[in-house]
């Protein structure tokens, strides 16, 4: 029941939103994601005992039944969800926004479907969560972001689309493989999937694949998501680049790889490869970016080209590793956003060639940006150092014959990250003094916000335990099957 | 078989009550009620019906299986919604307004028809009490130009299908030496087809094509829907293409199943030439009318999809498409018919002057777009779990879902115009609350249809 909560809350505090003119909109906005947080911490407890599932009928005539399960890897992202949407929320409130009835309505919309598709288990509920959970992103970047936003924002809508169909064939075909003809529980699926012969499996992998892939985003499906990222809103933003491009990452972790085994196998080279030029691809370009809204969004596909090349490599170690770095990556692109917003407010500029001196003029926020960015660069004793480790060492465990020197051109964007990444904080927080536009350093809801992020970089950097824990017996139930 | 009495007794009605009755909301306020009261028939029609035990009449001539019943009363379900949406709007287009109503029963008495004939006689009676009809409804708005150019070419266009059609029949009578399309089974077999039931098939198929709108015998549509005053489009472009669809169905699921083999390529390329077609063409278009006659194509290639699975799933899919199209179709067709400028640009800012105007579109086009939790996704998924099940035509599936995706970029652009463009669009009359609470009724039903599809599939 308690799962039904974490989807019903912001569903319903969203739908309710719509009718709120004025500020009430932000108050049952912080208040909704308050409550989802608790809830979603409550799940991710359980699950030190055992997870938490919940299943109801829903047409019997299909055989899909509405089945959520909030196991480690679901549990780990709802917490996440959770966190997110409550410091989006925090640090929000402090902005004016136009109609903001609207606008957190459709927010607290988008976190039901993320809650939806992170929960679900079974297939078709899966996707129907995995389609709505886009609407109201698509609303949001197009009513409220920059410019181009009308464009940008209806490419990134076709490309993801054209995605989801594919998926659907793919599941369709899946659940007519299943006993009975029609079921799309995941075990059924997992069953069906493995069981199918080889050669089916290799043309199955791009129909379900490449949904993912356009989500994640994977090389050379990317193109939709620096622009998009750009002219979203940073609210919208966050979410996009926090929660949805995790979509992508949990799917292939638990509608793929479990149940495509062979297909896995045939093409993880491919995806590998393709998942490292990303990585090199994307941090050389994030170099030559002036406009620190985009370098983030290249840093981002760089992280999770990183994630993906250990997707397809079948160790246990690699796939652990993936489930900590979907949260740490969640905690540390968060921080990342809110910075450039808060910076954007006070110099009224993202360019850094034209920022400067921000030690002086805001320490703390001079201090916070730092922070993250080292937890960006997975420095030791930040949470991301013990993400990225484990990455690493899965894909040095792979079995493909060329993992070593994958390992290595993988490892150059980390050496890149720490380039882009440090030169951006030199860019903007030292250097000549610029003048801010309006505001001072952190205000409270600011502090406060970022004071979570900040405090979760830390701790997990040097106590990551709760979070290997809660997620080490679903790694290994992913890789079983190789 | 009460529901065919019916509507005919209401048709006459309706043309007296033309005479006797001089205001025009009065006669609207009777066809509503006549309406609702074929509704009931056609409930009862089902209820009375057992579900296994298909009914003869007219010397073998029908055989009404449940599954028809379902449809009729589905069907006539969605001509209620019709004529309580766009009732008023049917009043203003001409003098006649009587016989207009009279019209639409007489075209559900050849949707009732070919629901359930058993006869390829049948069938030619039912298509041409279905299409007549239109071809006057079509130029009912006299002085206008375009109406009485869609009239004449929807007429020459019809006949010469139909020549087909009795060309068609002729041949294949020839071959199975009987009209009954269930002794026709036993009489052709596929290894020794004779080549007159071959004819036979392909002139059949590209008669009901025409009918169905499926390219290339498409080109008629746009031009028809886009002439025809728009309260009849919003008719036409649903019920009655859905009414051919299950005819199309109906004939080759029963007759020619077993010669599949001989036929089923074709509609295939046909299926794949009208999902291009309709799905491309409607990209170019300024209007949102003629963008939905388009989309009424592409939406028809989704629906061969049900006459080209040839399995048990195919009657599942082709009802809860039809239906859904329907509901969509007519639900955006209630809010075009408001506004002034049929244009994208006419759309543009609506959302601020009307926003449930723009809320009601919204849902419509999700369903036809096929977005979850509504009725269209629902549709498609059906018509596409049939095809998958057959398991011969994954290459189409994937092209069917590539064109899907397109259409999103039509559908979406009038959500753009909407919400993201300023304008002042301008209504024709005002959005009564009778209106309203209608719309509403029409947007839960579209997501009852995608979040509850067994309420509409259970009794077949």
């Amino acid at each position: 029941m308690i799962l039904i909560l974490l989807i019903a809350i912001p569903l319903f505090a969203g739908i309710f939103s719509f009718g709120i003119k004025g500020d009430g909109a932000k108050v049952l906005g912080l208040i909704s994601s308050m409550l989802t947080l608790v809830a979603a911490a409550y799940v991710s407890g359980a699950n030190y005992i055992a997870p938490v599932s919940f299943s109801q009928p829903w047409i019997p005539l299909l055989g899909t039944q509405f089945s959520l399960m909030g196991d480690g890897m679901s549990s780990m992202l709802c917490l996440l969800t959770g966190i997110v949407v409550l410091v989006v929320m925090i640090t929000n409130v402090s902005k004016e926004v136009e109609k903001p009835g609207s606008f957190y309505g459709l927010l607290l919309l988008s976190q039901a479907g993320l809650m939806g598709v992170f929960l679900a288990y079974d297939a078709l509920v899966f996707y129907v969560f995995w389609e709505l959970a886009l609407i109201p992103v698509y609303f949001l970047c197009s009513q409220w972001g920059g410019e181009k936003r009308i464009a940008v924002t209806f490419k990134f809508f076709i490309y993801t689309f054209v995605g989801s169909l594919m998926l659907l064939a793919g599941l369709i075909y899946l659940s007519l493989q299943t006993p009975g003809l029609s079921s799309y529980a995941w075990a059924d699926i997992v069953r069906a999937g493995a069981s199918l012969p080889p050669e089916k499996q290799q043309w199955l992998f791009w129909l379900v694949f490449i949904a993912f892939a356009i989500k994640m985003p994977i090389f050379p499906f990317h193109t939709w998501q620096p622009d998009t990222y750009e002219q979203s809103p940073t609210p919208v933003t966050i979410i996009l680049s926090a929660l949805m491009v995790k979509m992508g990452m949990y799917a292939v972790l638990r509608w793929l790889v479990p149940v495509l085994p062979f297909g896995v196998a045939y093409w993880a080279d491919t995806v590998v490869v393709l998942s490292v030029i990303g990585i090199v691809y994307a941090s050389c370009i994030a170099i030559v970016q002036t406009d620190i809204k985009r370098l983030i969004a290249y840093s981002s596909i760089a992280h999770m080209g990183l994630m993906a090349a250990a997707a397809f490599t079948h160790s246990q170690v690699g796939t652990h590793g993936i489930m900590v770095q979907m949260f740490n990556h969640g905690i540390n692109i968060t921080g990342m956003w809110v910075m450039v917003s808060m910076i954007e407010q006070r110099y009224g500029t993202r360019d850094m060639t034209k920022l400067g001196g921000m030690a002086t003029a805001a320490p703390q926020m001079a201090i916070a940006l730092l922070i993250i960015a080292f937890a960006n660069i997975a420095l030791p004793l930040t949470n991301g150092f013990i993400g990225e480790f484990m990455l690493f060492n899965g894909i040095f465990r792979a079995d493909s014959a060329g993992h070593i020197t994958i390992m290595v051109v993988a490892g150059l964007g980390i050496i890149l990250g720490a380039v882009y990444t440090l030169n951006m904080v030199q860019k903007t927080a030292w250097g000549e003094e610029v003048k801010m536009n309006s505001g001072k350093d952190l205000s409270t809801n600011e502090y406060l916000g970022l004071a979570i992020i900040i405090s979760i970089i830390i701790f997990l950097g040097v106590y990551p335990k709760p979070l290997l824990d809660l997620t080490s017996g679903i790694a290994g139930v992913i890789t079983a099957g190789h | 078989m009460k529901a065919i009495i019916a509507t005919t007794v209401f048709g006459i009605i309706m043309m007296f009550a033309g005479i006797l009755v001089n205001d025009r909301k009065n006669i609207g306020s009777i066809a509503a009620l006549l309406f609702a009261a074929l509704l009931g028939v056609s409930i009862w029609d089902l209820v009375t019906t057992p579900a296994n035990a298909p009914q003869l009449l007219f010397n073998d001539m029908l055989r009404i299986e449940h599954y028809s019943l379902w449809f009729n009363t589905i069907m006539t379900g969605c001509s209620l919604l019709y004529v309580l949406l766009l009732g008023k709007e049917i009043q203003k287009v001409g003098k006649y307004v009587g016989e207009y109503f009279a019209l639409i029963f007489f075209i559900l008495c050849g949707l009732y028809l070919l629901s359930s004939y058993n006869n390829l006689l049948m069938l030619f009676i039912g298509i041409e009490i279905l299409s007549i009809p239109q071809y006057i409804l079509a130029g009912s708005d006299k002085r206008n130009l375009k109406s009485s150019e869609a009239s004449l070419k929807y007429f020459l266009m019809g006949a010469f299908s139909t020549g087909i059609l009795l060309m068609g029949i002729t041949l294949l009578y020839g071959a199975a030496r009987t009209f009954n399309i269930m002794e026709m089974v036993s009489m052709l077999h596929a290894d020794a087809l004779n080549p007159l039931a071959i004819g036979g098939i392909l002139f059949l198929m590209v008669a009901l094509s025409f009918k169905v709108s499926a390219a290339p015998m498409h080109m008629w549509t746009p031009d028809v829907y886009d002439g025809s005053p728009t309260a009849f489009t919003a008719f036409m472009a649903t019920i009655v293409k859905s009414a051919a669809f299950f005819a199309f169905l109906r004939l080759f699921q029963v007759s020619f199943n077993a010669l599949s083999g001989h036929w089923v390529f074709i509609l295939a390329v046909i299926t794949a030439a009208t999902l291009l077609v309709g799905n491309v063409t409607a990209v170019f278009q300024q209007s949102v009318k003629r963008m939905l006659a388009y989309s009424s194509i592409a939406q028809a290639g989704f629906m061969l999809f049900a006459v080209l699975a040839v399995n048990a799933v195919a009657w599942q899919g082709i009802i809860i498409y039809a239906l859904a199209y329907s509901v969509a179709t007519i639900g955006i067709f209630a809010v075009l018919i408001k506004l002034k400028d049929y244009t994208y640009d006419g759309f543009n800012g609506l959302a601020k002057k009307e926003p449930f105007l723009a809320f009601v579109t919204t849902v419509c086009l999700f369903s036809l777009a096929g977005i979850p939790l509504t009725g269209g996704f629902m549709a498609k998924y059906f018509v596409l779990l049939a095809v998958v099940q057959q398991g011969q035509f994954m290459w189409l599936v994937i092209f069917a879902l590539l064109m899907a995706a397109i259409s999103v970029y039509y559908y979406f652009r009038v959500i753009i115009a909407m919400y993201f463009k300023q304008g002042t669009p301008e209504l024709m009359s005002p959005v009564t609350s009778g209106d309203k609470f209608w719309m509403v009724v029409t947007c839960i039903l579209v997501i009852l249809l995608g979040v509850v599809p067994q309420l509409f599939l259970s009794n077949i």
